[in-house]
Formats: structure tokens, sequence, C-alpha cells
């Protein structure tokens, strides 16, 4: 996994409460058996005015003009700002893939669905909490200056806007160091290989239908 | 005094990490053909094994197609998938019920099926509907491929404990009310991020009332609710749907089995951090208007006007949603048409479901204006029983489609799917843009409400139809 440390870089604003994981990546595309390449087609049926389907050369289907990742002003755009409940519906972690593949290391909005949530710190994507009216305030600068950059920093926990004004926001404890590190928490797991066999043994005296 | 929810975590603590997370044992992970390749992919790069092998059960659900089986898969990338998943359960010695197997059906109905799921046990899957198996009284939510990995690798989750919510529905469920109709008056009530955060149990008369099959659809749609994790008590219900099923416990192992899941019950004056009540007899069979779950109204009720929302948020996104539907605000909701109907799903595909929709739609025919109706069993052995029922001579009479069993059209990943800007009364779970298929417009409704919708060509309360 990608580490996260800072990150300075443009942010869109994606104006819409309980945007679900299938309008982040639609279902046809999870028929790939890849972690990689969801990206073109994230946000596919917003994103393009006809149907895309998987196999499909992206680069000469039609764009909607209308929809915020195809202005210009947003290009190359790495924070996602965006409305409560980001992320719910399916598990699919084709979702954090598709953002991931795009470009987009960091979101920030005041609330998540729990398994998108989980899912993105798997993938080196920061997804950052932050009230409200913090988000309303970020959405009005956002849509006031093009260009508009946030810097985020894990390790003091911040988002500095180009004012040099400073927002705290919460992480677990666990989550952070992973992400600070990129490391893989099967490997973590495994280092309590003990732990499991003895929780096994007790187990399998308990409840024996269990194995 | 522990809740459920607090007996099925501290019974899976394999260890505490002591920075709020615990490494949680997990009894039986489901595996399905969409979530599951990237995973062995991963075990295969670090060169790692499944960590306990007959934990696992797969079956391949979301591409597989519901008409001319035999001849295989059309699409090839869905083929791909499917053939992926047969060759990663060979490999690594994981039983796998393919798509040709009697056994074969949606991951979520055939685990309760044949007892893979057993009350007291941790169930993961990489499917959010994993929420479904709570109604044995066991921890069981959805998890993504990156867990789908952890879990087959090591037989457990690094899980933060989630919060406690009791939904408790007071009083009995009148005529024509389903648990369908519950849990989508639950998701009108705490909204569909109303649970997130939480592991929600669901409890009162109303709920003890409820069969297991009903139990299962309540549960199914906690994840629509923004709960990870919904969860029954065990009582009789449970004991009695489990006995005999081919992967549960016999003889005196099934006795002892029985007397320790007689605890799965939160204790009396047990604390949540937050309840939440209904009276089942203020609901009415409910209908979702809008591209969300909690869009949802009533029967008798009309499409709301956007301005009554006094949220901004909430405004623009009915306005949104309205657009999308197709659908102008204050209009009744029993005079909307219907051009399609499906029955099926992780929610409503089991043999009780079945019955509702067959009482409905005997001696009636599908109307003239809507264009398909189709029924998708939960499994190989649900069409079988159903079909020992004669359930799919009264479905076909009256014009449905009897189909095989799959996700299909909850999801459209198969060929089954909505045209844009057709509208659908669906017994599925997402009501969400493009979820049936791009454009398509999506209605969610119980079994009985569908086969009504779909004799009437239009919504109509299942009371109605003497």
């Amino acid at each position: 996994m990608q580490k996260f440390e800072t990150l300075t870089g443009i942010v869109v604003p994606m104006d819409r409460a309980n945007v679900d994981t299938d309008a982040i990546i639609p279902k046809q595309f999870l028929k790939s058996i890849k972690r990689s390449g969801f990206g073109p087609n994230l946000f596919d049926e917003w994103r393009y005015l006809d149907h895309g389907e998987p196999g499909m050369d992206n680069s000469k289907r039609k764009l909607n003009p209308e929809f915020v990742l195809n202005q210009p002003r947003y290009k190359g755009a790495q924070i996602l700002l965006a409305r409560e409940n980001f992320g719910c519906g399916s598990s699919r972690e084709h979702a954090p893939w598709a953002l991931l593949d795009y470009g987009i290391r960091a979101i920030i909005a005041p609330s998540y669905a729990d398994i998108f949530y989980n899912n993105c710190f798997k993938n080196g994507i920061l997804p950052i909490v932050m009230d409200a009216r913090t988000v309303d305030q970020l959405f009005n600068e956002v849509q006031a200056n093009s260009g508009y950059q946030l810097t985020v920093d894990l390790p003091s926990q911040t988002v500095r806007t180009p004012k040099d004004h400073s927002v705290a926001f919460e992480v677990d404890g666990f989550r952070k160091h992973c992400l600070l590190h990129g490391l893989d928490d099967i490997g973590l797991t495994l280092e309590h290989v003990e732990d499991i066999r003895t929780y096994e043994t007790k187990r399998k005296q308990a409840a024996p239908w269990l194995f | 005094m522990r809740t459920l929810y607090d007996k099925l975590w501290d019974s899976h603590v394999v260890r505490d990490n002591g920075d709020g997370t615990a490494l949680i044992y997990i009894d039986r992970h489901l595996v399905h053909e969409v979530t599951s390749p990237q995973a062995f992919d991963g075990l295969r790069m670090a060169g790692r094994k499944p960590w306990r092998v007959n934990a696992n059960l797969a079956t391949p659900d979301h591409n597989v197609p519901t008409t001319q089986r035999a001849k295989g898969i059309a699409d090839p990338i869905s083929k791909i998938q499917v053939d992926t998943l047969d060759q990663n359960c060979a490999e690594f010695g994981i039983t796998e019920f393919k798509m040709n197997d009697i056994r074969q059906g949606i991951v979520h109905v055939i685990g309760p099926e044949q007892g893979a799921t057993l009350p007291g046990m941790t169930v993961v899957c990489g499917d959010s509907h994993t929420s479904t198996h709570g109604a044995f009284g066991a921890l069981a939510f959805g998890i993504g491929t990156s867990e789908v990995e952890h879990a087959l690798a090591t037989q457990c989750l690094i899980l933060k404990k989630s919060k406690s919510m009791l939904v408790r529905v007071d009083g009995q469920a009148g005529n024509g009310v389903t648990a369908k109709d519950i849990i989508l008056a639950i998701i009108g009530k705490i909204g569909t991020a109303g649970g997130t955060g939480y592991a929600i149990e669901f409890g009162g008369e109303a709920i003890r009332a409820l069969s297991m099959e009903g139990r299962m659809t309540l549960c199914n749609m906690a994840i629509e609710a923004g709960a990870r994790a919904g969860m029954v008590a065990v009582d009789d219900t449970t004991i009695n749907y489990v006995k005999g099923r081919p992967f549960a416990p016999k003889g005196a192992m099934w006795e002892q089995a029985v007397q320790s899941w007689r605890d799965l019950v939160s204790d009396a004056g047990a604390k949540f951090d937050s309840v939440v009540i209904l009276n089942a007899a203020d609901i009415q069979p409910q209908v979702t208007w809008g591209t969300s779950p909690e869009m949802v109204i009533g029967i008798d009720g009309k499409i709301p006007d956007p301005n009554s929302f006094a949220d901004t948020v909430k405004r623009e996104g009915a306005s949104a949603a309205l657009k999308y539907m197709g659908l102008q605000a204050n209009v009744p909701i029993s005079s909307v048409a219907i051009d399609k109907v499906f029955i099926g799903s992780c929610t409503n595909a089991r043999i009780e479901d079945l019955r509702a929709a067959a009482a409905i739609a005997q001696g009636r025919q599908v109307a003239k204006n809507v264009k398909l109706a189709m029924v998708v069993p939960g499994s190989g052995l649900v069409k079988q029983q159903a079909e020992q029922e004669g359930l799919d001579k009264i479905f076909r009479d009256a014009g449905f489609e009897w189909r095989d069993p799959g996700c299909s059209m909850c999801l459209a990943m198969n060929a089954d799917r909505l045209e844009p800007g057709e509208r659908c009364a669906s017994t599925s779970n997402r009501n969400f843009e493009g979820r049936q298929g791009q454009g398509g417009r999506t209605h969610l409704v119980s079994p009985a409400m569908a086969a009504a919708a779909a004799v009437q060509g239009h919504f109509v309360d299942v009371r109605d139809i003497k």
C-alpha cells in the first residue's frame, strides 16, 4: 500500500449527499478480476453521455461537460470534497480503487458509510471527517477560487487552506500508523499467529460444531 | 448485563490490541465471484494459503444468467469471472456450489439454507448484504476485498467495536404488512445513515413474530440504514429453522449447540447506545419514491414536495431524485404506472417471499402495460421447492417469467436489466440511480406489493386485492 504523509492538491467538489458506490463505479466494471484500471470509469454514468461498458476506448467517448470532474479547472484533482454519507451502499472495494486510480488520495466529507470508510484506509486513501459547516465553507471557497488547493498533513492531523487557515481532524491511531508507513495489515495480524491458535483451541472445546 | 452484540463480540476476541481495535475471529466466510479474485491473487503473490479452508463456502451469483444456463455464460467477461472463482476454489480446496449445482444460489440465501450460517457465529463476505445472516443471532457484516484476503489468510479481522442500537417494533403488524415494509419504515424513520457506526439489534413483538425468512429480509437491509450489522436474538423460531440442515450440528452436538445458543439474547436491562421505537400498527405497505431507500412512503401516501424538506441538502436531494425518477410532487404513489417487475434478490427470494407473491398472482394476469414481470428464486433449492408447491405454474399462468437463481436484476450485472427510463416494482434493496440498469427507475416494495403492481399495472395497496 502507498504511504500517506502530506499532500497538497487541487480540490474537486462533489456537491450531493448519499453518493453511493454504484455511482462511484457502476456494476459492469466490477467484472474485472484486477485491482487497477478503474480510473477512467470513475463516476461513469455521470461523467460520460453514453453508456459505458468494459473494454471501450474511453478516450473516444463523449464527456458530460456539466459533470464536475470534466471541468478543466478541476483537472488533476487529488482531493475530493463531498457531502454526508459518502460511499454508501455496496461494499465494493472497486470504489476506492477507482478513486485512487483516478488520482484521488484524500476525501473530505461530514460523514462516510462504514464499509467504504474502512476500504479507503486499506488502499492508501485518507477519508477525513469534518463538521458540515466547515465542509460547507470549503465548498464555497472551492467554487469561488479556480485552482483551489488544500494541504493535508496526516502526522499533525490538519488540513491547511491557501490562506493558511488550519483545521484539525481526527483519525484512529492504528489506521494513521498503517497509512503513514504503508503497512499491509495481514502481515501485522500474522505476528499474532500464536494468539489465533490459542483462541481456536479454546473455542473448539466450547463450540466444537463450529470447526 | 450485556447486549447480544456484546456477547457475540466478546466470544470472538482473539486479542485486544490496546488501541481501540481487536483481532476478531471469523467463523464463516462466504465467497462469490465479484469481490474475491483480487483477494486470491493477493494470497498467491504473498505465498499464503487460506488459514482454515473449511470455514469458507463459495458460489457464483452476481454474474450468472437466469435463462438457458446449460448453454453457459454468453458474456465473455462475466464468464472469466465465474471461471476464475471455480479455479481459485479448486486451487485452494474451498467448497463451491458451481453454477449448475442445485445448491447454487445467492450467497445470502444459500448460507442459511445449508445451515452454514449458525447462531453465535461471526459471518463475513465481500458483500454489504452479509448483514442478512444476523437474523440467526450471528454477527455478520460485509467487507471489502482487502478484508476478504485478510479473512482468508488469517481467519481474523482487525475491528473496532461499533456502538449498539436497539430498534424495537412494538405491537402486531397489520394484514399485508411484511418484514420488507417494516425495514423500509425503519429506514424511512432513521435515514440511510441513521445506523452508521452502529450494530443494530431488532427486537419487539412484531420482530419476534417474524419467520426466519422475514428476519433475514429485515437484517438484510440494516446496511441500507447505514449499519454494517443487524441482528435478531435467538428463539425457537431460529432453532427450528436451523435443525436438520446439511451443515448444522447433529446428535449430541446439536443439543450442546442449542443449549449454548439459548444465551444469544440481550440480557434484561442491557444498555444500548441508542434506542428507536416504532409501532407496528402504524406501518403501511411501503413504496420508495426516490433514489435512496430512505425516500419511502406508505402506499396511501403522496410523493413529497421537495420544498417540504427544511434541510438544503435533503431538499436538493429530493429534487434531483424526482427528476431522475420522472415523478411529480404531490401525486399519489398508487397512481404511478410501472413497466417491469422484479421479484428476487437476497432481500426477497426465499420460499416465503415466492409464496406471498404467488398468492396475489394466482388466477390473475400481468397487466398489459407491464413489459416484463420476472421471478428469480434465491437458490436452486428454493426453485425446486417452489416447483414442488406449484408456484412456478401459478406465476407462468399469470404471465410472469420463471427464471434460474442468482442476483439478477437487483444489480443487473448479468443480462437482466432495465432500459433507460423504465420503471420497476422491485423486491430488491437499492433504488440508487442506475442500480438496475442505466437510467432505470426502481421502486422498492415487498413481494406481495410487487405482484399486486404487476397485475394492476401500477402501485396498489395489496390489502385492496381481494
